[in-house]
């Protein structure tokens, strides 16, 4: 009877969809938003990227645009148009058909300029309204009033709605549905059975039945939960969890190389902040600015904070965004005697081990983190000492994000901020918020109704120019040019490039880590069960 | 030897370590050997270095001191805060008391580790890592008290009904007076215990502030900052030593929970 019992039970398991038939991988938090339209953080573009289609995807290995729901594009107008053809007998996953009409639709709200969307930010342009001309049912075209660079790059965030699913936006292109969502604990998908995409041999996309996210917050409950078998991908390590992940498991962990991401620190440099007029006037002076840089042991960052795992800050776009990041300059280095140098000509001096300014005032400033990042508290910890042998005091204050982010854009009552950029796309345009002088994430001085500065100035011209620019070798001369500024000003004192660390367990297949995010499930559809991904690979 | 002699005596020693850390220790708390981090127990680094190459040993004495010194302090504030309320709670009359003891259910029920975190976001933020740290700690005794302050008004209301006290008030004895000389002597057992109690939690409301990235701010350690590297369950595995905090805390929750010991107890 027992030997039954258990015979039973081993065919039961057999015959039930193994747990493996389901991904599973892990985000920080829950999304923020539902409008797949308005993203702008990672757990809501994770979510629209298992659920939504786009015209276009970008191949994060070869960094090569590829088909998506357009089998064929064409930039004309100089950077001015684009036309694409759609494909064929596509469906959204209610079953409503999909054609030029929904990218019609989808395109009139991105670029609408009353009803602004995250996902129309770069084809919005202030010289007129883009005309759409649809011209069959697979047909369309969408001319600008002025160039826009990286046109049809703009088209892997543009998420493809349904003008006509009674659905409305939850019907989607993407390979998986969403079924369930609870908030702080997981969200569920299962394959949309109308997915247009199918493998080499005709079989159907996606390979996995179902999806599940488990929002966890805890880095190492998300490692001893990988380590156990419960997730197959962890997108972002530590260097820490990396080394220690490595040494058991070697096949696990993916070192993908620089990524696109920075560390950085900046000094609070708005007129109206409620710092001491003497610590604004420092804050505000490149040479101060420049002198910290160079006070800073960025191979020291690099090798015990990221293990080696890191390359030494070097500017707005890490060495690995090619052709973006300006080689002709010299690499950041720790110079103190220079740095005394340009203190000293701007009236600083060096007294019994502490710098007093012509004023003289101590130097000494606040710098506030987020709590419970142990990289960043490490790095304060050098940085602290490293500034100390110039004579500048750091008090370093960790605070909990929400406090940090009021402090930091709305009642800006901090001094220096040490925090990190994600940067998503390699295309400068993915930066041009925080380079803007009026946009409200130009960090150490937001929202300004105009340039405070001349070399804010120029920035902003530089950004705009290669934005209209169409010729992708002038638009990289434009952006060496604001490299050139950025390094010669400081507004924000570059730390680190970290790589790009990931764990894929040998449960997976087809995985292509690159360094570039979504790291891992970019190309979800295709992830599979080791064993399913055996066999399509032998097919 | 009874076992409240073994935690005075403990505590002594600790006490002294922390006191004698600046003869002690090896090398400051904050000293960076660069050259050597993560390294293990060696004659130089009896207890390793970190992944900065601070001298574990060094930053261990140097946190004992930290914790072991303000925690006593915040928890005779929060004692003398505790006996107050719950005294005049008790001595007060049949209203006032049970609004008081009200106030005080109100007040354990606040999420304190939020509150401690919205408080001390919104401290200044220019203040040396002392004075952030004895910020700390006031905000530990200033949010700690109320379940002191209830069973000080427990014992207060269970003395009152006992016969020297109704002799008192028979006697036409005032309330102040009442509270001064009589109860107060009779409960300095149970706020004694109280005392004895807070010490431990505030350094283990201090250590889960320091593993929230919270507490003491670098490079000052304390014992919470020291616990935060415990979250590594699998570096503990490899390098044991780095449980020395923990061990540290651990012995002294015990050394402080034996000498809050009545001799009732004890007997």
């Amino acid at each position: 009877m027992r030997s039954r019992m258990i015979a039973g039970l081993a065919l039961l398991a057999a015959v039930l969809p193994a747990r493996a038939e389901e991904l599973r991988f892990c985000l920080r938090s829950d999304p923020k938003s539902s409008d797949p339209l308005n993203v702008g953080d990672e757990s809501s573009e994770t979510v629209r990227y298992l659920t939504h289609g786009f015209l276009v995807r970008m191949n994060r290995k070869t960094l090569q645009l590829e088909p998506g729901l357009a089998q064929s594009w064409r930039v004309a107008k100089g950077g001015r148009a684009i036309a694409f053809e759609l494909r064929k007998g596509v469906k959204f996953s209610d079953g409503t058909p999909f054609d030029a009409t929904d990218v019609e639709y989808t395109l009139k709200r991105v670029t609408s300029t009353e009803r602004k969307v995250q996902s129309g930010d770069g084809l919005r342009r202030d010289e007129g309204a883009a005309r759409i001309l649809v011209s069959g049912p697979e047909k369309i075209e969408i001319t600008f009033a002025a160039p826009i660079a990286g046109l049809a790059y703009l088209f892997d965030e543009i998420p493809m709605l349904s003008s006509r699913s009674p659905l409305k936006d939850k019907a989607g292109l993407g390979p998986y549905v969403l079924t369930e969502q609870r908030a702080g604990d997981h969200i569920s998908f299962v394959r949309n059975r109308n997915y247009w995409r199918s493998d080499e041999k005709g079989g159907a996309l996606p390979y996995f039945d179902s999806a599940r996210i488990d929002i966890q917050q805890n880095r190492e409950m998300e490692l001893t939960r990988f380590r156990r078998g419960e997730l197959h991908f962890i997108s972002a390590l530590d260097a820490d969890s990396f080394e220690r992940l490595g040494a058991e498991s070697p096949q696990s962990v993916k070192d993908g190389g620089l990524s696109l991401e920075s560390e950085m620190l900046w000094f609070n440099q708005v007129a109206r902040a409620p710092i001491p007029a003497y610590k604004l006037k420092w804050f505000r002076s490149a040479a101060f600015r420049g002198a910290v840089s160079d006070s800073i042991r960025r191979d020291d960052l690099v090798r015990l904070v990221y293990k080696g795992r890191a390359a030494p800050g070097f500017g707005p776009f890490s060495p690995a965004a090619r052709p973006w990041s300006n080689t002709n300059l010299k690499p950041l280095r720790y110079d103190q005697k220079a740095a005394l140098k340009r203190l000293e000509a701007e009236g600083f001096r060096l007294q019994g081990g502490v710098l007093k300014d012509g004023a003289g005032n101590a130097v000494e400033f606040s710098l506030v983190t987020n709590a419970g990042n142990k990289n960043r508290a490490r790095m304060a910890a050098l940085i602290e000492q490293d500034l100390g042998r110039m004579g500048i005091k750091v008090n370093i204050v960790p605070l909990e994000m929400p406090s940090l982010l009021e402090r930091i854009t709305r009642s800006y009552q901090y001094e220096a901020c040490l925090l990190g950029l994600v940067g998503v796309d390699l295309d400068p345009n993915d930066q041009m918020n925080m380079w803007l002088s009026s946009s409200a994430t130009h960090q150490w001085n937001p929202s300004q109704a105009k340039p405070e500065t001349a070399w804010e100035a120029e920035i902003d011209r530089l950004m705009k120019s290669q934005a209209a620019e169409g010729d992708e070798k002038k638009r990289v001369a434009l952006i060496y040019k604001m490299q050139e500024i950025v390094r010669e000003q400081t507004p924000l004192v570059y730390l680190v490039h970290p790589h790009a660390l990931m764990a894929v367990s040998p449960r997976l297949a087809n995985a292509q880590p690159a360094a570039f995010r979504p790291r891992v499930h970019w190309n979800i559809e295709r992830l599979a069960p080791a064993r399913a991904g055996e066999m399509a690979s032998a097919r | 030897m009874s076992t409240r002699s073994v935690g005075l005596a403990g505590i002594c020693v600790m006490y002294a370590a922390g006191l004698l850390a600046g003869v002690l220790a090896p090398a400051g708390y904050a000293d960076q050997d660069r050259e050597h981090p993560d390294a293990p127990p060696s004659r130089a680094h009896w207890l390793g270095t970190d992944e900065l190459g601070r001298d574990r040993w060094s930053r261990l004495l140097h946190g004992t001191r930290v914790s072991l010194l303000l925690a006593p302090a915040a928890a005779v504030v929060a004692t003398a805060l505790a006996a107050a309320a719950g005294l005049t709670a008790a001595v007060s009359g049949k209203w006032t008391g049970e609004a008081m003891a009200l106030a005080f259910d109100v007040l354990l029920s606040l999420p304190l580790l939020f509150l401690l975190l919205a408080l001390r976001a919104s401290l200044p933020l220019n203040v040396s890592a002392w004075a952030s740290l004895a910020i700390t700690f006031a905000l530990l005794a200033l949010l700690g008290w109320p379940s002191a302050a209830r069973v000080a008004r427990a014992g207060a209301l269970a003395a009152l009904e006992s016969t020297f006290a109704l002799q008192a008030r028979a006697a036409g004895i005032g309330k102040l007076r009442l509270l001064a000389v009589h109860l107060l002597p009779h409960l300095r057992p149970v706020v004694a215990a109280q005392f004895w109690l807070l010490v431990p939690a505030f350094i283990l409301g201090e250590a889960n502030l320091g593993i929230l990235g919270l507490g003491v701010v670098e490079p000052l350690p304390s014992w919470g900052s020291l616990l935060g590297e415990l979250q590594n369950l699998d570096s503990l595995r490899a390098q044991p030593w780095r449980l020395a905090p923990a061990a540290a805390l651990l012995i002294a929750v015990c050394c402080f929970h034996l000498a809050g010991k009545t001799p009732a107890e004890e007997a």
